[in-house]
């Protein structure tokens, strides 16, 4: 490992440069495409940390850790925060640039897993589940929105201000903080009270449609939940948005050609 | 609509749109905040909150895994939110001709976020050679192209999606032949169906994932004969 960091002081952050980081990490998929992916937007959220390399926006290691930052690099978008982070203070640390070349490939996979799992496959669902439950049990539109953007984005900030925090608190070291019990085990958790939840708000949301008629509710439940299962069992190659489409312009013709 | 009237519903389907993948990803793009907001630029949020929360039970199943490619709702629900909103009375088939708006307008956006993801990746290649010299302009250049080229996408999308629904809901409105209950019945029916097979999808390999979701059902089923 080549590493001369041992030879400067630690190079902390002012908070006015973190907080930039932090903002621009909102918009780092903003340039995203099919080529280097995440890898403009990890060079533009790390750019204010770059700033305090030896010469600043001029010098020439500054220059050169944004060529590296620019190119390839994919992962989950709040996750990559911990990249931002971490990247940041090995370029401060003036880690060789092989290094830093090999932790990039090293670093996105897991931090795409570990998001997805998290944020698109449990948190995400889990606040769709309570806002539908809201609404099934008949509150304001109001209401509804505020306890799913409260409750999703509470979790969704104070991630984006973890990944950075830690990403840069530990630098090349922070694969242990990606064995965190809360990013092991939270998607499990979360998906047992999903799952729960799902059960109860979605009955609820159906009738709130409907409106009135507990029998007419509890038919067409009992055809959604029959209809679930055959989807669940065989649509695994289907996906349900495009088969709803498919069925309801269907309908639309059939209501208007009858 | 007048143009006056749809300006402002474009603009909020670009903003919606935005959302979605290039900034804040705060959620707000999703159908059941998204068309409710959309159903209160009309004058009638309580309207948008049905049809959100019927996108919402379609939309999931959608999971934005990394490159893959998936509808884009924040634009597709705030035309569904607006048109349905619109039909003030609720008339029977307002509503199934709203949500299959929303969804061949998720499916449009979702091809125009493609196009624009090309478009990133082109301009990246043309700035290749200020971006190996180290330039900083280069890279902020491209965040800004690629975060204007998406508001533009979703207000293009959005307005281009409600002419045409716009002009084909009273159309479809006035030939309907099936009560409004029996209408919303189907649609329930389908949307509702869709998200239980979606749980099943993401949960199923949660733990006692089964036996949760059949006693949430056993509560849910509770709830509806108390209430």
């Amino acid at each position: 490992m080549t590493q001369d960091s041992s030879a400067q002081p630690r190079v902390e952050l002012p908070f006015g440069t973190w907080m930039s980081m932090y903002l621009r990490l909102f918009a780092i998929q903003g340039a995203w495409n099919y080529e280097t992916m995440l890898g403009n937007g990890i060079a533009f959220c790390a750019e204010p940390a770059l700033r305090l390399l030896p010469g600043g926006m001029k010098g020439d290691r500054y220059k050169r850790a944004m060529v590296r930052q620019a190119r390839y690099f994919n992962a989950h978008p709040y996750f990559a925060g911990v990249a931002v982070g971490a990247l940041a203070r090995a370029e401060l640390d003036n880690v060789s640039p092989q290094l830093i070349e090999r932790f990039r490939t090293a670093l996105g996979g897991p931090l795409g897993s570990v998001g997805d799992r998290l944020v698109w496959a449990s948190w995400l669902p889990l606040c769709s589940l309570l806002a539908l439950g809201a609404f099934g049990l008949g509150a304001r539109p109001v209401s509804v929105i505020l306890i799913f953007l409260v409750t999703y984005n509470l979790g969704h900030f104070a991630l984006r201000a973890w990944s950075l925090k830690v990403g840069f608190d530990r630098g090349l070291r922070v694969a242990d903080a990606l064995a965190h019990p809360v990013l092991r085990r939270g998607p499990q958790y979360v998906g047992s009270v999903a799952a729960l939840l799902a059960g109860i708000a979605i009955p609820l949301a159906a009738r709130e449609v409907i409106g009135g008629g507990r029998f007419l509710a509890a038919a067409i439940i009992l055809m959604a939940i029959a209809g679930g299962l055959l989807l669940a069992r065989f649509g695994e190659r289907v996906e349900g948005w495009r088969l709803s489409l498919a069925v309801l312009t269907l309908f639309v013709l059939f209501a208007v050609i009858r | 609509m007048s143009v006056v009237d749809l300006l402002p519903i474009a603009l909020l389907g670009a903003v919606l749109g935005m959302d979605v993948v290039t900034f804040p990803q705060a959620m707000i793009s999703r159908p059941i905040v998204a068309a409710t907001v959309a159903g209160a630029f009309i004058g009638n949020a309580p309207a948008g909150l049905i049809i959100g929360a019927l996108l919402e039970l379609l939309a999931l199943e959608m999971l934005p895994f990394g490159a893959s490619r998936y509808p884009e709702w924040g634009s597709a629900s705030v035309v569904g939110g607006a048109l349905y909103a619109s039909e003030f009375g609720e008339p029977a088939g307002a509503l199934t001709l709203s949500i299959v708006a929303a969804l061949a307008t998720a499916v449009l956006s979702g091809r125009s976020m493609v196009w624009l993801r090309r478009m990133n990746a082109s301009r990246a290649t043309r700035q290749r050679v200020y971006l190996e010299r180290g330039s900083s302009s280069a890279v902020t250049s491209l965040q800004l192209f690629g975060l204007t080229g998406d508001l533009v996408r979703g207000f293009v999308v959005t307005l281009l999606a409600m002419v045409a629904f716009g002009s084909l809901l009273p159309l479809v409105v006035s030939e309907w032949g099936i009560d409004a209950r029996s209408s919303r019945g189907v649609i329930v029916a389908t949307c509702a169906a869709v998200s239980a097979g979606a749980i099943w999808k993401i949960f199923h390999s949660v733990p006692r994932a089964r036996l949760l979701f059949i006693s949430g059902l056993g509560i849910g089923a509770l709830m509806l004969v108390m209430g």
